[in-house]
């Protein structure tokens, strides 16, 4: 823990301690961590001399941001309007299923976090499944199971 | 680096960058915007870089890797210059064929060319395919020809020569002036008039004034910020600092959203070269401006691309809209004037100085000039991001340069402008689209998203998607907003579910005007736009939901069966193997039949079953028809 927040500390000088940089200090905690751990969010409270109640509710607002632990994949099933009407709801659906967890959550061995976006920016391949930085286009409902397997390896 | 001091230090940068160039040279250029990498351009691009080594082709050919060149459904695409050859869909295997073939002995590979759906012909140079012939790439058409992690690739193309000539040649008043007669109109959804925004900043009487770049893009469905901003940073930032000088700005920020990571880093890499040069820092270019860039990004909510939503953020609170009595081009950023553009309305800006007004004028309709950046996606042949003048019909977007439908189903609408839009019918077709067209029939330019919808799209349901994406995106300040879309929601919910009753039309038609007209901001303003249009142009599907429980396009689930026709059945056993539940049965060579209790409607078997069987089908509004019985479920030698 003190090394983790040793990390916590070069992104705090890194912004020069600028309360101005809450969100993006956060943000490569997250980047880092997968989550944003209460210790590290405490430190943070009082190096920037932000209150706690505002680091919450910055950290509940933002879709990037967890205050619980995320699984060691994250798995994005994009559901924008374009993946929508090609049928981006059955690919959750079925990642849902072979996860055997709902979007939001994590598996109980902490591998995968399945989440639902609006919209990552490649439309023109919608469906799209980003599983960590990796992008999947036109991905068939019948194809998840496929591609979170490899994965599991 | 030296710094340049003047214009004709920039002029002699740009002859030394072209004259360590042989234009004859070969350059393989290789696409590397998000939609390729998704493809493996990646790959694609380490097997050239060892294949040349291999063929010792160092000397003959350069690599040039690009941002995003439209066609994002072809890709990885590959671009062979000075001929301009176009090679689609490359994968690894096709290098070392492109490489012996094309560069070394001048061959076509006929295999990767774009072959037209219609009449078979293959194309070989890509402004030749109509995908692209039918568009006027202004904003746009630079992505394709520069590595965006190379401001020499920029400054070759006569990059930054509109700032050197706005700081050097104009005075502020004049920058603002050439904008304002150009009618340069924001892109970011509204449709403000640019040189206006700039104007009130600067004669805010407030110091210090900020600019700031929007490149949050929260509308699902669109993405040309991110290709710009990928493949063209250097445009943004010269219109940013042309706009800084024109407003009297010295401090700038890119709001870019966490979504899109290579944006954010392509950018830092522009501000970092665009400072070694002096186009940012002090005393720009000589002229005695200092400028100055931050990058900002987001984190993840729709409702932060609102302009004081945007400006809290930045300011590291939480990004939520404030009342608007006094607009942030007067007190924004720390209480202090701010000029907020779009993307691609900064992007425009170096354009307009260096050719002038009343060429940019030359194009575009009355009301809104110049060209437009379309994601044109969904059930449409060729998708993918277009630039086209405005005023350009939605026929020639969508079947000129679209290609059409797909299948050759029926176009059903086109749904523009995101949740604070509407979805168009098929006899506004031959609408010339431009921001006041887009609004007369009841949708809206937004950012420029164009989703195309077949017979399959279910209008009631896009309606409650956008209500759904709304409802989870609204900051919950305004009670409106936050409890009248969460009833419309419930509503639709309803409808799609075969639960509503005839007077929920109404119910739904009462709370749209409330949530227009009682929310704080303008997501909550234009909200119920998905739900007004598509009653206005589609209330039978409504009616079909809610008095014959059907759903016409076989989308709603709770209104849908799934049915094995025993007739077309021919016992593969497909489905069975992939229903996730079991609830199919069937032996080989006897007809498959589906137990309705077990059934979660995935809709599995329909995707599986061999489309020269098709023996699944979907019903809706009518029971299924009784199993057949035992016996008569063998299939005989005969009809197999
Ligand atoms: C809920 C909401 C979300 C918005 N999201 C964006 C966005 O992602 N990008 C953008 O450029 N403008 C967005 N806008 C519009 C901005 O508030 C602002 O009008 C625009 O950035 C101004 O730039 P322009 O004048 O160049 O169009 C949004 C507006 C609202 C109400
Ligand atoms: S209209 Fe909706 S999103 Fe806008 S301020 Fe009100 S509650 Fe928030
Ligand atoms: S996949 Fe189609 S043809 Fe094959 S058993 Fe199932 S319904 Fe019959
Ligand atoms: S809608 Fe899915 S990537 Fe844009
Ligand atoms: S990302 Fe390559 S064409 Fe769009």
């Amino acid at each position: 823990m003190v090394q983790e927040l040793r990390n916590v500390d070069e992104i705090i000088d890194k912004y020069q301690c600028d309360k101005s940089a809450l969100i993006q200090i956060l943000l490569e905690i997250q980047d880092k961590k997968h989550w944003l751990p209460k210790h590290a969010l405490m430190w943070i409270s009082e190096r920037l001399k932000v209150p706690m109640i505002q680091i919450l509710h910055i950290a509940s607002f933002y879709k990037a941001f967890s205050l619980e632990p995320r699984g060691e994949h994250l798995v994005r099933v994009c559901l924008g309007t374009a993946c929508h009407v090609r049928g981006g709801q059955r690919v959750l659906e079925v990642a849902e299923r072979v996860l055997g967890i709902k979007a939001g959550e994590t598996t109980r061995d902490l591998k995968f976090t399945l989440e639902s976006v609006n919209c990552l920016g490649c439309c023109a391949l919608g469906p799209v499944i980003v599983v960590d930085d990796e992008y999947h286009g036109k991905v068939a409902p019948s194809k998840v199971g496929d591609i979170l397997a490899s994965y599991t390896r | 680096m030296k710094k340049l001091k003047s214009s004709s230090d920039l002029e002699n940068l740009r002859k030394e960058i072209l004259s360590k160039r042989d234009p004859k040279k070969m350059c393989i250029t290789l696409c590397s915007g998000t939609g390729c990498r998704a493809y493996a351009s990646e790959k694609v691009n380490i097997a050239f870089q060892d294949e040349i080594k291999k063929q010792k082709l160092g000397k003959e050919v350069d690599i040039r890797r690009t941002g995003c060149h439209g066609f994002c459904e072809k890709g990885p695409i590959v671009v062979i210059y000075p001929e301009e050859i176009c090679y689609l869909q490359v994968k690894p295997e096709d290098v070392f064929d492109i490489l012996s073939q094309t560069i070394k002995e001048g061959k076509i590979i006929e295999r990767l060319l774009y072959t037209n759906p219609g009449t078979g012909e293959k194309i070989i140079h890509e402004s030749e395919i109509p995908f692209y012939k039918n568009q006027k790439r202004l904003v746009f058409g630079n992505n394709r020809k520069i590595d965006p992690k190379s401001i020499d690739d920029y400054i070759a193309l006569n990059g930054y020569t509109a700032l050197s000539k706005a700081l050097l040649e104009l005075t502020p008043e004049q920058v603002i002036e050439e904008v304002k007669k150009a009618n340069l109109r924001g892109r970011g959804g509204g449709g403000f008039p640019t040189g206006r925004k700039w104007e009130t900043t600067r004669n805010a009487p407030a110091a210090p004034k900020y600019v700031i770049v929007n490149c949050d893009e929260g509308d699902p469905g669109a993405y040309m910020d991110r290709s710009l901003m990928e493949g063209n940073p250097h445009s943004v930032l010269e219109g940013l600092v042309i706009g800084a000088y024109a407003i009297g700005s010295h401090e700038g920020f890119i709001y870019v959203r966490q979504e899109y990571p290579l944006a954010v880093e392509n950018t830092e890499i522009a501000i970092k070269q665009a400072e070694e040069y002096g186009f940012l820092g002090e005393d720009i270019l000589g002229s005695g401006f200092n400028f100055k860039v931050k990058i900002h990004r987001g984190a993840g909510a729709f409702v932060s691309g609102e302009s004081s939503a945007l400006v809290s953020a930045i300011e590291g609170k939480v990004g939520e809209p404030k009342p608007k009595y006094i607009h942030t081009a007067v007190k924004g950023l720390w209480n202090k004037p701010t000029c907020l553009n779009n993307v691609e309305t900064w992007a425009n800006v170096p354009l307009i100085i260096n050719n002038g007004a009343d060429w940019y004028r030359s194009m575009g309709t009355e009301g809104s000039k110049g060209t437009k950046i379309f994601s044109l996606v969904g059930k449409v042949n060729n998708t993918g991001l277009v630039e086209v003048p405005m005023g350009m019909t939605l026929r020639s977007i969508i079947y000129d340069i679209g290609g059409g439908i797909p299948n050759g189903k029926k176009f059903k609408a086109i749904q523009t402008g995101g949740p604070s839009g509407g979805c168009i019918p098929e006899q506004f077709l031959d609408l010339p689209i431009d921001f006041d067209e887009l609004t007369k029939v009841g949708s809206m330019m937004g950012s420029g998203g164009m989703i195309v919808m077949d017979g399959d799209t279910c209008m009631v349901d896009i309606a409650r998607y956008f209500t759904n994406f709304l409802a989870d995106e609204s900051c919950g300040k305004c009670i409106p907003c936050r409890e009248g879309l969460r009833h419309m929601l419930k509503i639709l919910n309803n409808i799609t579910g075969g639960k509503a009753t005839e007077e929920d039309i109404k119910r739904l038609e009462d709370l749209t005007e409330v949530v227009r007209d009682g929310s704080l901001c303008a997501l909550g303003g234009t909200a119920p736009n998905p739900v007004i249009s598509t009653l206005k142009y589609f209330r039978d599907e409504y009616e079909a939901h809610i008095k014959e429980k059907r759903c016409p396009a076989l989308v709603c689930k709770e209104l849908i069966i799934y049915y094995i026709d025993p007739e077309k059945c021919q016992a593969c056993g497909l489905c069975v193997k992939n229903c996730p539940t079991g609830a199919i049965y069937g032996k080989k060579k006897i007809v498959h039949i589906i137990n309705q209790e077990k059934c979660i409607k995935c809709g599995t078997c329909f995707d599986v079953c061999p489309d020269k069987f098709s023996a699944v089908l979907r019903l809706s509004g009518e029971p299924a028809p009784p199993d057949v019985p035992r016996e008569t479920r063998i299939k005989s030698k005969e009809r197999r």
